[in-house]
């Protein structure tokens, strides 16, 4: 990918802080990466450890309140999408910057037809007319590999199977050519065999139109095929950022070792989920003093729960958020 | 949806005919005698002859059978032979009201204006008061507005019509004298005073009625909207850059509409009957006093027609109300 070239999304310093009635509960941490044109950023992290909430915040998805973003900066064609006004933000949502969400069967409205709701965001963001649109609606259920799109544009998405209904929310996502893609686990709630096909449809895709794609799933073995670069994100925090080589080959963060470990082996045994690191992701109800992942980590340290880890340097374009990593440390032997 | 439609409604006929039945039977069965009202002098004999006069002395299966076949075959005809001038009905026996001696449909005409005006207006008004307060006290959930409205609806909902329309007469009528304690059915509306005097009269008891339908109205909107609200397709609408206007009233309003339609149109029935103690406690001689008046004069021909009537009035906005679930909701597939 276009290595050195000026990143089409900034994402600084982030932080989401939800206001419930059990008091503050802290979703997102000073959460910073960018993201290159043309490029596919995939997003690991076990359910709960604020992927969603981190990709929702960015575009002001997230309901606000109980949402708030307290701080931050994300730059998106030269402007901070955190302090633009509403009508911008609308503008580049669907616009400059499509979503794909995890769950079809309930993502599109059941009472319109799926032509009616491709065409708002063409008629929207492209100004087309009602017959313009149609004809590109076409071509979009078309190009995501919908038989019969003409015909198929009046039919309501309870006409439409699970896998097709993913398909339409694709031809939604791409209909106005978004620079930025986010995809939040789009092939989680569909079925094995559907999933590998929504994933040579988005790699097919891709490769077509050429836009840079935020992958959010669970799953690292998914990942593996597609991203160029990770992030693994754990406790609302970014624990490890690697090139995907680097990722699968030198794991830094302990998180991310366990993490690899449920990816399916070549004999095809595959341990469910995450059930060899017990426990569950942290529910924060104050900005984070300590490593996040002490409480599962088998190399805990007395360091770790007094500070929070920065994102220390392995080697070029791969850091980890683990005083294992930080070389300042190693040397002094201080954390042992 | 059509044939759906057409079944339902021929199956419609035995429910009918069964609901009926049991109306007659229970008013045969209940007590009271239609001539407890005549003086006390009249010999035995005579009482005898008028309740036959009044078709009393028929077996029930043969009065129930005239019944049907006056209500749905005799009073049609005059119906059409008033309105076209036409000949069908050929003179031939009308259901006719024990205690005015003159056919009950025409009694009904009469009052019917009233009610419409009254108790149809006081559902209007409180549909559309409560259409806007469910969206926004959904949408603002919590929020000052919400908890007035609740609070409000709560009022409305739960203290009896009878007692607010006492309370409005003593308060407007009596001590402040803005609005007539009466209403005055003699009054038409030809100019402009007279259409004053007209709203003037009618504003307390569709105020009254008008509460109590939007508060529960107001309620089911807001629920049926909080339930969409919170909904995956709503997050899409906004991931695709719709305004707040056209997400909340297009797509989640078209959703939450469904339910809170198909309430609104069983609750038309309803109102019919709910009406009745408003139009006594305002005096509006419409059909919710008539009946009463009908009950309490053992008026047999009069109570029966006009329970008839609300029955029909159940079953139609049943149908009503299943076939616009099934043409607001493409999901409902009727075949
Ligand atoms: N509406 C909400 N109210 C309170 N907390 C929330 C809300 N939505 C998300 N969170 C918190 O944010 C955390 C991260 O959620 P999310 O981003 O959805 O995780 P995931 O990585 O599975 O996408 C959750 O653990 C939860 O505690
Ligand atoms: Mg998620």
């Amino acid at each position: 990918m276009a290595d050195g070239a000026a990143p089409i999304l900034d994402v600084q310093g982030l932080n989401t802080v939800f206001h419930t009635r059990g008091g503050e509960v802290h979703a997102v941490n000073d959460v910073s990466f960018s993201l290159k044109p043309g490029e596919l950023l995939g997003v690991v992290g076990e359910s709960g450890s604020g992927k969603s909430v981190t990709m929702m915040s960015l575009i002001g998805l997230l309901p606000t309140p109980p949402a708030e973003v307290r701080n931050g900066r994300v730059m998106f064609a030269g402007q901070d999408l955190l302090t633009t006004d509403a009508e911008t933000l609308r503008n580049i949502r669907g616009g400059d910057i499509g979503f794909i969400f995890q769950d079809p069967m309930t993502s599109l409205n059941p009472v319109f037809t799926v032509g009616m709701q491709i065409m708002e965001p063409l008629r929207k963001h492209m100004g087309l007319r009602k017959r313009a649109a149609k004809a590109r609606a076409a071509e979009l259920l078309d190009l995501v590999g919908i038989p019969d799109a003409m015909a198929r544009l009046d039919d309501y998405p309870h006409q439409f199977s699970g896998g097709m209904r993913q398909r339409v929310m694709i031809a939604i996502a791409l209909a106005c050519d978004p620079k930025v893609l986010i995809a939040d686990e789009p092939t989680t709630a569909l079925d094995v065999t559907i999933q590998a096909q929504i994933l040579e449809l988005m790699k097919e895709l891709r490769t077509k139109l050429g836009m840079a794609v935020i992958w959010i799933t669970h799953d690292l073995g998914v990942i593996a095929g597609i991203a160029d670069r990770v992030i693994v994100m754990y406790g609302g925090q970014i624990v490890e950022h690697a090139p995907v080589r680097d990722l699968f080959s030198n794991p830094q963060h302990p998180y991310t070792e366990a993490l690899l470990t449920t990816i399916p082996t070549v004999t095809g045994a595959r341990s469910k989920r995450l059930t060899v690191i017990e426990g569950q992701p942290p529910i924060l109800g104050a900005p984070p003093e300590a490593c996040p992942f002490r409480e599962r980590c088998k190399y805990r340290f007395e360091i770790c729960d007094r500070m929070v880890p920065a994102r220390y340097p392995i080697s070029d374009g791969h850091d980890a958020a683990c005083f294992r990593a930080d070389t300042a440390l190693r040397k002094d032997k201080s954390y042992a | 949806m059509l044939t759906y439609s057409i079944r339902r409604l021929i199956l419609a006929i035995p429910t009918l005919l069964f609901i009926a039945l049991i109306i007659f039977l229970l008013l045969l069965l209940a007590p009271g005698d239609p001539l407890a009202n005549m003086p006390l002098t009249i010999p035995p004999e005579v009482r005898e002859k008028m309740r036959e006069a009044l078709g009393l002395g028929e077996a029930w299966y043969i009065r129930f059978g005239l019944f049907l076949w006056q209500f749905f075959i005799v009073e049609p005809q005059y119906m059409i032979d008033a309105m076209f001038g036409t000949d069908l009905a050929d003179g031939a026996q009308r259901i006719i009201s024990f205690q005015s001696r003159s056919p009950v449909f025409d009694t009904i005409g009469e009052r019917m204006p009233q009610t419409l005006w009254v108790v149809g207006m006081s559902y209007v008004v409180g549909v559309l008061i409560a259409l806007p307060i469910g969206i926004i006290s959904a949408y603002k959930q919590y929020s000052i507005f919400d908890q007035l409205g609740t609070l409000i609806s709560m009022i409305g909902f739960s203290v009896p019509t009878f007692f607010t329309g006492v309370v409005l007469i003593l308060v407007f009528s009596v001590n402040l004298g803005w609005f007539p304690s009466i209403y005055d059915t003699q009054l038409r509306v030809t100019d402009w005073d007279s259409f004053v005097a007209q709203m003037r009269q009618m504003a307390m008891p569709v105020f009254v009625l008008a509460l109590f339908n939007a508060s529960q109205i107001s309620r089911y909107m807001r629920a049926s909207m909080l339930d969409n609200l919170g909904q995956d397709y709503v997050r899409t609408a906004r991931a695709k850059g719709m305004t707040e206007k056209v997400v909340v009233l297009k797509h989640v309003l078209r959703n939450s509409m469904i339910p809170v339609i198909t309430v609104i149109a069983l609750g038309v029935p309803q109102v019919f009957g709910g009406a009745i103690i408003t139009e006594q406690v305002f005096k509006v001689n419409g059909l919710g006093q008539l009946l009463i008046t009908a009950i309490q004069g053992n008026d047999i021909p009069m109570v029966m027609t006009l329970t008839f009537m609300f029955a029909i009035l159940i079953v139609l906005f049943n149908l009503i109300a299943d076939i616009l679930y099934g043409v607001l909701d493409p999901r409902i597939r009727y075949d």
